[in-house]
């Protein structure tokens, strides 16, 4: 059923027509609080992008070959979330010894990753969907992507609106709101280019 | 136990405390689920089970939980919590467990749910958590079913189903749609926060 193009085609979609934050709005609370700061939202870009990634790899190698075979698919909100709790702590131990330099961008960003809804949604996501290994790897890949872009794309619009004059009810979250409902508005635009459900 | 704090903790949830349009927690599933009605309540009912539940269990334990690991033992306490929300949901309404998807799942990652785990429960006694935990519930809750309300009567002229617009009404599709949903929590929190401001004044 899956002609060798498939993974990129879920890549594309990934990023733009089912764009994680923007139709599934997933990873919104780190997204809101972390937005406001460029170079943070960088930081927590690369490090969603790289842990969602590899954990969508993990967790399908263990939904598919160590929770089916046994039927144990029930269990796989906790073990799911064991998988990416202790890959996050393990990037972290790693990147500590590794480059300290690395440490100091990113460090901090790790352990707020491992509550990003966005990292347990795209693997269960992946689990309804029932992609193959080679598809969960560029979806999760491309996930990640969009929501370091859609983060990215905020962060330089909340940078201009600092010196805006916003209503006093509005500041701080609501506009943010209003934003990133704007920002959808946009990226539907793209969902005539391609269609995975 | 003074009636006086027990009245209080399930007070403060519920207006200046609350956990989606004050602390802006749980944002998810504010926005995923409110474009209808019942997957709303249902939704709801699930958190409020889940906060409940596992503020109560966390706080029996709460001696008991080494400092260092408390996070993924609460983790592991609310998953537990989520996959009988999720079993249940499953055998009993098929369908709306379909629509949830992925959803119900992330109830884990629900920061509301961890944030009272932490703040509250591993500080007070079992009774006063399960109020917390039940408050908090009905505090998402409301909200969840306000911007729902709307959403649907808005975006396909129905409520819980039931067509309550006759034929003269267009419906704003963009309400069900996901930009509509980020409209409608922006919105919500203005009004709120308009009015809080001009309390305060």
């Amino acid at each position: 059923m899956e002609s060798s193009w498939y993974p990129i085609a879920v890549f594309f979609a990934a990023v733009f027509t089912n764009n994680i934050l923007l139709t599934n709005y997933l990873g919104m609370c780190s997204f809101l609080s972390v937005a406001k700061d460029l170079k943070a939202s960088v930081g927590l870009g690369i490090a969603v992008t790289f842990v969602m990634a590899t954990t969508t790899v993990l967790n399908w190698m263990v939904y598919n070959l160590i929770l089916e075979p046994f039927g144990l698919e029930y269990l796989r909100f906790i073990v799911f979330i064991i998988v990416i709790a202790a890959f996050v702590q393990l990037v972290e131990m790693i990147i500590e010894r590794v480059s300290e330099g690395l440490y100091a961008a990113l460090g901090i960003f790790l352990p707020l990753i491992t509550v990003n809804c966005a990292i347990l949604g795209v693997s269960l996501f992946m689990v309804i969907r029932d992609y193959g290994l080679i598809t969960s790897l560029f979806f999760g890949f491309g996930s990640g992507i969009g929501w370091f872009l859609a983060i990215l794309s905020m962060a330089g619009i909340l940078q201009k609106l600092k010196k805006a004059r916003i209503p006093k009810g509005l500041e701080g979250a609501g506009i943010t709101l209003i934003i990133t409902g704007i920002m959808a508005l946009a990226f539907m635009g793209f969902s005539g280019m391609l269609q995975i459900g | 136990m003074a009636k006086g704090v027990v009245k209080k903790t399930f007070l403060k949830p519920l207006g200046k405390d609350n956990p989606v349009f004050v602390q802006i927690l749980g944002i998810c599933s504010t926005l995923a689920v409110t474009n209808k009605l019942e997957n709303t309540v249902v939704m709801s009912m699930g958190v409020l089970f889940t906060t409940a539940l596992s503020g109560f269990t966390l706080s029996l334990i709460r001696r008991f939980i080494p400092g260092r690991i408390r996070m993924m033992v609460e983790t592991m306490v609310i998953a537990t919590y989520v996959i009988i929300v999720d079993i249940v949901l499953r055998a009993f309404y098929p369908d709306i467990w379909q629509q949830l998807g992925p959803y119900v799942g992330l109830i884990i990652t629900n920061c509301i749910i961890m944030g009272r785990a932490e703040a509250f429960a591993l500080n007070n006694p079992p009774g006063l958590s399960l109020v917390d935990g039940i408050s908090t519930g009905i505090g998402y809750s409301y909200v969840l079913i306000i911007i729902a309300f709307f959403r649907e009567l808005l975006g396909t002229g129905q409520l819980w189903n039931v067509q309550i617009f006759g034929d003269w009404w267009t419906n704003w599709s963009i309400m069900v749609m996901p930009p509509g949903a980020f409209f409608m929590l922006a919105i919500f929190i203005w009004i709120v926060k308009g009015a809080v401001i001009k309390e305060e004044q």
